[in-house]
């Protein structure tokens, strides 16, 4: 039972923590909660829906169409929306990405209709059964990509220029842009990476619940939030544990009996952990200037 | 008075300026939260809705006077958000931003499963108290208030921590109680705001204070103009009614609204009114006259 709910919560974490990693990457260099990004996945969903079912395309390819995507949708909202504003007040991205998130929401709304979509069954429904735990193929397939895309994610963010240019970035903004770092480069880079990653999670998500729906994005993009800060936002380690805890804590919740209280799971953890560590569970301390 | 106004237009009309001046309210509550104090919430329609709640609960099953619950739902959201405050207001900037947004929807799905509230069917049944003369009162009262606060020793302490927290705290204010303090005026008023919506509306469900109603708020302070009075009046009032005027269009109307905020933000991004004070304007306007006739004279 344990075992069975741990399995469960790691999958949901592991699409949280795709989503999370899109919002932990932006605020570490730009300090912007970027709302849009819950609706860049839903599109990513989108795109993967209608690659399967209407191109009757392979889901992997479908995967990638989502992601190459959701990277132009990504990219192009920093131009429009954010780029501007880069000098401006704490608010005014904000409230800027707001208007994306209504924007597209909406436009999605009118593209697909209000009412849920269903995601065609790409995956054949075949269990395997480990000790007392059950793993179905689509949890596995999930598992695996997620570890995939984020151990890649650490390896480029590690060893490959822009993304340790993205590092410098994230640790200070104008003295990377001094050492001749092209710090818009650097944004787009970011964006796109997190917008992609975002789609693979809204693709994975339709696999496992076999419906999508216009407005899904905002609470997934709020828990996933919730994930980043949890973990420490703009420290991508953070991210995913954050993701996974919450993914665990949500399916735990729900198991012992507290479904109704479903979606604010997340939240009452958050606040608590925000009480006692005001920075998440990795973030570094604030630095307070006099 | 009200039988007055019906007779020169329509109720649609009477509907949209009601709101308009609720929003008002809450808006200014928000202003003095986050527009003089500086401490960024996300979280105000949580403290609408229970508002709304209190006073929609105490005048159906109570049968408690419409403006006693008004006040009794007012002072409930200033006691939760003091309560509150007093933990998550030690958090800064964007952190606190994020904790009040998990309060807001930890409220909602508490009221879902409270059966006082009505649970996720909603409270229906309240009485239409609400009036447009009673709204516009309450709009005077509370700009009047505002301006008070604003320009008193309290205002001018909470102007402090919004610009410097540290060095207001070395000048011997006590920002933490400043804070707490300004949190539960700020809330006090979105609780009022609640009450006039319940008996406005009619019908109560959880679902209507959500985040995004939250942003609702704050995209009309900030749009008019943080820490102005006359910016939040009037961010409220455009951005209300953009949404009826834009009803032409239909199904793109709240796409057309998502593209305004955005281009709105990219040509001014402070805010229509940001960094405009009326009562200094005024007094510059006064003052350039007086050397005009001045200067006539000789």
């Amino acid at each position: 039972m344990f075992w069975q709910q741990l399995i469960n919560g790691i999958t949901l974490g592991s699409t949280y923590a795709l989503i999370a990693l899109g919002y932990t990457m932006v605020y570490g260099i730009i300090q912007l909660i970027n709302f849009a990004h819950g609706e860049i996945y839903m599109i990513g969903a989108f795109v993967g829906v209608i690659a399967v079912a209407v191109f009757k395309i392979n889901i992997f390819l479908a995967l990638f169409m989502a992601m190459a995507v959701c990277i132009i949708i990504g990219v192009s909202v920093e131009r429009i929306a954010y780029k501007p504003l880069r000098r401006s007040t704490r608010l005014a991205p904000l409230i800027s990405a707001i208007g994306v998130s209504i924007f597209l929401q909406t436009l999605m709304t009118v593209l697909a209709g209000p009412q849920a979509v269903g995601f065609p069954q790409v995956v054949d429904d075949q269990l395997y059964h480990i000790g007392s735990v059950t793993v179905s193929k689509v949890q596995l397939i999930i598992l695996i990509l997620a570890g995939v895309m984020m151990i890649g994610l650490q390896l480029i963010v590690k060893y490959v220029k822009i993304g340790k240019a993205m590092r410098a970035a994230s640790e200070d903004y104008d003295t990377a842009s001094l050492m001749g770092i092209n710090v818009n480069r650097v944004i787009s880079f970011t964006f796109a990476i997190g917008s992609s990653l975002a789609a693979a999670g809204g693709v994975m998500v339709g696999m496992y619940f076999n419906s999508i729906h216009p407005l899904m994005g905002v609470m997934a993009g709020l828990k996933a939030f919730c994930a980043a800060v949890l973990g420490g936002i703009g420290s991508i380690p953070g991210a995913m544990l954050g993701g996974l805890f919450l993914g665990i804590a949500e399916v735990t919740g729900v198991a012992i009996g507290y479904g109704g209280y479903r979606d604010a799971i997340a939240f009452t953890l958050l606040i608590l952990v925000l009480l006692f560590k005001p920075t998440g569970l990795l973030g570094r301390p604030i630095q307070r200037k006099v | 008075m009200d039988s007055l106004i019906a007779n020169l237009i329509s109720p649609y009309y009477i509907k949209i300026f009601t709101l308009v001046g609720i929003y008002i309210i809450i808006a200014l509550g928000l202003n003095f939260i986050t527009g003089v104090t500086g401490q960024l919430s996300f979280g105000h329609a949580a403290f609408v809705s229970i508002g709304a709640y209190t006073a929609a609960i105490l005048t159906t099953r109570l049968q408690l006077p419409f403006l006693a619950s008004l006040l009794l739902g007012g002072l409930l959201a200033a006691l939760v958000g003091i309560l509150l405050g007093f933990p998550i207001l030690r958090l800064t900037g964007d952190y606190l931003g994020i904790a009040t947004l998990g309060f807001c929807e930890i409220v909602i799905v508490v009221f879902q499963n409270t059966e006082i509230t009505g649970g996720t069917i909603g409270l229906s049944g309240i009485a239409k108290n609400t009036s447009l003369t009673l709204v516009f009162i309450l709009v005077v009262i509370t700009i009047w208030s505002m301006y008070r606060l604003q320009n008193s020793r309290f205002g001018r302490a909470l102007l402090a921590i919004r610009e410097d927290e540290i060095a207001a705290h070395v000048m011997g204010i006590n920002t933490t109680a400043y804070k707490i303090q300004a949190f539960g005026i700020g809330t006090f008023f979105a609780g009022i705001g609640g009450g006039l919506y319940a008996h406005m509306i009619q019908y109560l469900n959880p679902t209507d204070f959500g985040f995004s109603r939250s942003f609702d708020y704050l995209t009309f302070v900030v749009l008019g103009g943080l820490g102005s009075i006359p910016g939040t009046v009037l961010g409220t009032t455009i951005l209300t009614l953009a949404p009826e005027f834009l009803r032409f269009v239909d199904e793109y109307r709240m796409m057309i609204y998502g593209a305004l905020m955005v281009t709105m933000m990219i040509f001014r991004p402070k805010g229509l009114l940001g960094g405009v004070d009326l009562a200094k304007a005024i007094h510059a306007l006064k003052q350039k006259n007086k050397k005009n006739t001045l200067s006539g004279d000789a």
